[in-house]
């Protein structure tokens, strides 16, 4: 699973340039399924036929990070923001751009209060002294993501874009077990989740499957002071109720409670009070599709360190391929 | 059929009929669900280059080319609907209440002149004096409540005899071309993207062409949803009057555009990252034919390409725009070098689209490679 | 059943929104005496169909969402007591002090406290409280609550409907049961006139959460024509006169960039004819209903939105006026009925 994971986060995949990331997980999954495809928006559709129910399982390919939109005559690099990506969290970290490049994320030094950091009071550096020689390597409209390798640490997995990385490997990694079942499993890798649940909506209309699951990464409510939320990290796949996109499906919510209890996986139930996944734009496509989520806990979620636990991900494989076999 | 005859003005200056149908445009009404005068205006123009149009349920306008070739499809997009208000009530004193339809800034509103509903009553849009401003309302910014629109009824009954609540109203500005090569009118954004889609729809392409005048733009880009729907294309491109902030004293990257740096393209957005493809095809094209142009230099906004993109099995989308400062006033400023521009560069693009697309059909359906 | 006792029934029923599983069945047999067929779908929207008299007739939906704010619980404390989150847009201003129902195992009485104002440090005095720092006091210790209550379980507010003054009777979720009341109403008065076209009469869920139910009604029907009946925010001091309606002055008709021009004047012009009240309801933005779902649903479909005036919405209190009910519910139908002769009458400029 690890190096699953390894594969997958060091691919570089910012929301609409996820095709390297697309590349990267069909040489994994090509040999294990029916039927490979991409989309117009670049989601990656793969197909294992069956004569049963259709259902369709999505992780996003897409992480955070941040898009050029000006270089100024001495080579500093001004930024937005390409899905939520905290100005306070950025500070000081090192970003890379598809071709290696890599900056530095800084702020205007007359800024008083770091509450105020905002990107337009931030640049990056990539040590260019002049708009000339920064165009050697970087153009308005280039996307950077949060620079740094993965890091196995016991259970524990640090590193960026675990959100959603290891959704995306989940799926990986019940590709690979071919789980026995007669229904038709669409393994989709969408695109363009994190700037608005956008991939999800075009493949599940295309698609219109019987139902949906999307693997993302949820927080957890265990560290110190941190908002409530009854998920730890290291306590099973948390089966989602409901967040601000969408409230599961009661029969698919039973369901996964009920694989997790008949084969002995351990699981957590999640309530999130804010914060979406692809289940948000599945759910009401094309007259109604019966969605749910399985999320893996994370701490850190959209920071260049997110954690998550092996155990967490590999017991959501467990649970998935019970589910599947509906 | 050669490229030369695809594209209906091949360089030379902006066709002059163009900037009038320009003008005119600017001057009807159609605030964000009542462009019928503005829709009517474009059926005149465009029913005689057309295969066909219709009116859809929620009042888009649809005209069908014919392509000469396989059957590809492709949209173009402008939006008929400008901001503007809508009355909300009736005062005893005679003086109408409203709300803003689309993003309007408050502090533009004072001191303008205003026409309400299909019959264009004059109005007008006032503030206190600020003889008779106490030294707190001097220093704070417009309130809202504190407007209203006058007729100059003289209570409540008579101003019923002309506006009714729920009519529209628009900014009574009339287009004025001053400075350099500059057009002053409300409603650039976007009776610029209508003018030129009109222009386009006189030629004929190998693909299928859907020119789409959509409506509701400015309250959610929901006519484009409907119409992306029923036209289901593969790709499209949205015809837009954009943001520009270029004036002295505003740092480089909050400038958004600048005025006479040619057709502005998205990259990104609020509501939409535009297909890599797509956009690297327009610029190319852009610096191979020799047209200034530039990229949208903020992600801030939304266009109609952000609907279209993410509508049925999805669609491969780019924004082209023309800059215009002062955008969502009535007093908003574009260079007529860039409306220019923006056609020749649309023209190109749509004269080399059939061989894009061939080369994107190739490439589809197969694993995913380096594109 | 008059109109008054439907909807205490109707108030009666509880389904916090993205909960309705357990209420759609009543909500059916409600509707099911005045129509052809009904059926509950995979969500629980419930669609009543009442087929029309014409040879070819068209399709007409009309919906009232059935669902409701509420809380749900997030967890359950060393204590015994409950935290929650909200269901749909509730101001956490409205909990002190007030019961609720945890829907667990089984149906629970709870409370939300507070904190006497002894124990209260005087800078703290006007500070709101935040949700997350409330808590459900159900009487059990932890061992005892965890038997009957778990993480999702759904919590609805406790108030039964009071009947005030003037034909007005407030409670909690008047938003949406009286449109519902409305529309069992228009089903009723549908059958003592002819009318060609078939009517769907949905009851809409999750429309808190997200205008869900609309998006599948209006896909899964494919209407020529959608009413949306919801509730409007009826007068109350401090809020500004074009945002609200009085109570008992009839249906509010929403006019506005959404909403179907010839449609919405065609009905003002029926309510003038048929001497049926009404008021004028500009909205300027997307309305926030359903109707925003329809309007730009499929290829578009034209779209009206009929209010009830509601005083205090989202608050366990929300009044509203019998009357009001009443006058959507004539003007509804009579609209269905009616309205190819009066759009026939309208004026050149559409």
């Amino acid at each position: 699973m690890f190096d699953t994971i390894s594969g997958l986060v060091s691919t570089f995949g910012p929301s609409g340039c996820e095709n390297k990331v697309a590349e990267v997980i069909t040489g994994m999954i090509r040999k294990h399924v029916d039927e490979v495809r991409t989309d117009a928006m670049g989601n990656l559709i793969a197909v294992k036929h069956g004569r049963g129910k259709k259902i369709m399982l999505a992780a996003h390919m897409d992480e955070i990070g941040l898009i050029v939109t000006t270089i100024d005559e001495k080579g500093f690099l001004r930024f937005g923001t390409v899905g939520g990506v905290s100005p306070v969290i950025a500070l000081g970290q090192r970003v890379v751009f598809e071709n290696g490049t890599t900056g530095v994320v800084w702020y205007e030094e007359s800024m008083e209060n770091m509450k105020d950091a905002r990107p337009d009071k931030m640049y990056i550096d990539v040590g260019a002294k002049s708009r000339e020689e920064a165009m050697k390597s970087v153009n308005i409209g280039d996307m950077a993501v949060f620079a740094g390798s993965p890091v196995k640490q016991g259970e524990i997995v640090i590193s960026k874009a675990l959100d959603d990385r290891i959704g995306c490997a989940v799926l990986v990694e019940l590709a690979r077990k071919c789980p026995e079942t007669d229904n038709e499993i669409y393994y989709v890798f969408t695109t363009q989740e994190e700037v608005g649940l956008r991939g999800a909506r075009t493949a599940a209309y295309s698609i219109r499957p019987d139902m949906a699951l999307a693997v993302d990464v949820t927080r957890t409510g265990d560290t110190p002071k941190g908002r409530y939320l009854s998920v730890e990290l290291g306590g099973g796949p948390a089966v989602k109720i409901k967040d601000n996109s969408v409230i599961a499906h009661p029969a698919i919510r039973e369901r996964l409670i009920n694989c997790a209890r008949e084969n002995g996986i351990p699981y957590q139930l999640e309530v999130l009070d804010r914060g979406g996944t692809d289940a948000g734009s599945i759910h009401i496509t094309a007259g109604g599709i019966p969605s749910g989520c399985v999320s893996i806990p994370s701490r850190f979620i959209h920071s260049p360190a997110e954690m998550i636990n092996l155990r967490d991900a590999e017991n959501a494989v467990k649970l998935l391929e019970a589910f599947v076999k509906i | 059929m050669n490229r030369q005859d695809m594209i209906g003005t091949a360089g030379g200056d902006c066709p002059e009929g163009l900037i009038e149908t320009l003008k005119k445009l600017t001057t009807l009404d159609g605030v964000s669900g009542d462009e019928k005068p503005v829709r009517d205006y474009i059926i005149e123009i465009i029913k005689g280059r057309v295969d066909s149009w219709h009116v859809d349920n929620m009042g888009n306008l649809i005209a069908f080319k014919k392509g000469t070739g396989a059957g590809r499809k492709v949209m173009l997009a402008a939006h008929m609907d400008e901001v503007g208000l809508l009355v909300t009530g009736i005062n005893d004193n005679g003086l109408l209440k409203f709300k803003a339809v689309g993003g309007i800034e408050t502090r533009v509103l004072v001191g303008k002149r205003v026409r309400i509903g299909r019959d264009r009553v004059p109005g007008i849009i006032g503030y206190k004096p600020i003889h008779l401003q106490d030294a707190s309302e001097r220093k704070s910014s417009v309130k809202k409540s504190a407007l209203a629109i006058d007729i100059g009824a003289k209570d409540r009954e008579q101003a019923e005899e002309w506006v009714s609540v729920g009519d529209t109203v628009a900014f009574d500005y009339d287009p004025v071309e001053f400075g350099d090569r500059k057009i002053m009118a409300k409603a650039l954004d976007d009776r610029s993207g209508c003018a030129i889609l009109t222009e386009l729809l006189k030629n004929r392409y190998p693909f299928d062409l859907y020119g789409c005048f959509t409506v509701q733009e400015e309250i959610g880009l929901k006519g484009a949803k409907a119409a992306a729907y029923a036209v289901a294309p593969d790709l499209a491109i949205v015809l837009e009057g954009t943001t520009c902030y270029d004036l002295t004293g505003t740092d480089e990257h909050m400038m958004s555009t600048r005025l006479g740096g040619g057709p502005a393209v998205t990259v990104m957005d609020r509501s939409v990252i535009s297909d890599r493809g797509l956009f690297r095809f327009i610029a190319d094209t852009a610096e191979n034919g020799g047209i200034p142009w530039q990229i949208k230099r903020t992600v801030s906004g939304g266009t109609d390409a952000g609907r279209i993109q993410v509508s049925g099995s999805g669609v491969k989308v780019c924004t082209i725009a023309v800059p215009c400062r002062y955008i969502h006033t009535p007093v908003s400023v574009m260079d007529k070098s860039d409306f220019f521009n923006t056609l020749r560069l649309a023209q190109e693009v749509l004269a080399g689209l059939p061989e894009w697309l061939e080369k994107c059909g190739r490439e589809a359906g197969s694993a995913p490679d380096n594109d | 059943m008059e109109c008054r006792e439907l909807l205490k029934k109707l108030c009666s029923i509880n389904a916090v929104t993205g909960n309705e599983n357990a209420a759609a069945q009543a909500i059916a047999d409600i509707l099911a005496d005045y129509c052809d067929e009904v059926r509950i779908d995979s969500f629980y929207n419930v669609i009543a169909l009442k087929k029309g008299q014409g040879k070819s007739p068209r399709n007409i939906m009309v919906t009232a969402h059935y669902d409701q704010i509420g809380l749900i619980v997030t967890g359950i404390d060393e204590n015994g007591f409950l935290r929650f989150t909200n269901m749909g847009g509730v101001d956490p201003k409205v909990l002190a002090a007030q019961e609720v129902t945890v829907h667990g195992r089984k149906d629970t009485h709870g409370v939300i406290g507070t904190k006497p104002p002894h124990l209260i440090p005087p800078e703290d005095a006007d500070k709101p409280v935040k949700m997350e720092d409330m808590l459900i006091d159900i009487g059990y210790d932890a061992e005892h609550a965890r038997q009957l209550v778990s993480v999702g379980d759904p919590v609805s507010f406790r108030f039964p409907v009071i009947e005030l003054k003037n034909n007005r009777m407030a409670g909690r979720s008047m938003d949406n049961r009286s449109s519902v009341a409305a529309l069992v109403e228009m089903l009723k008065e549908l059958k003592r006139i002819n009318h060609d076209d078939n009517v769907y009469a949905v009851a809409t869920v999750q429309e808190e959460s997200g205008l869900v139910g609309a998006f599948m009604a209006s896909w899964n029907i494919k209407p020529d024509l959608a009413i949306a009946i919801d509730v409007c925010h009826g007068d109350m001091p401090d809020v500004p006169s074009d945002e609200s309606f009085p109570l008992g002055k009839g249906a509010a008709v929403a006019v506005g960039p959404i909403l179907s021009r010839e449609h919405t004047r065609a009905c003002i012009r029926l309510a003038k004819r048929e001497r049926i009240p009404y008021q004028i309801d500009a909205e300027e933005k997307d309305t926030g209903t359903e109707a925003a779902v329809y309007s730009s649903a499929l290829e578009g479909i034209p779209t009206i939105l009929l209010s009830i005036p509601a005083k205090y919405m989202h608050t366990q209190v929300e009044e509203v006026s019998l009357d009001d009910i009443d006058a959507v519910a004539r003007l509804a139908a009579r609209y269905i009925a009616f309205r190819d002769e009066v759009i026939q009458e309208g004026d050149s400029h559409e």
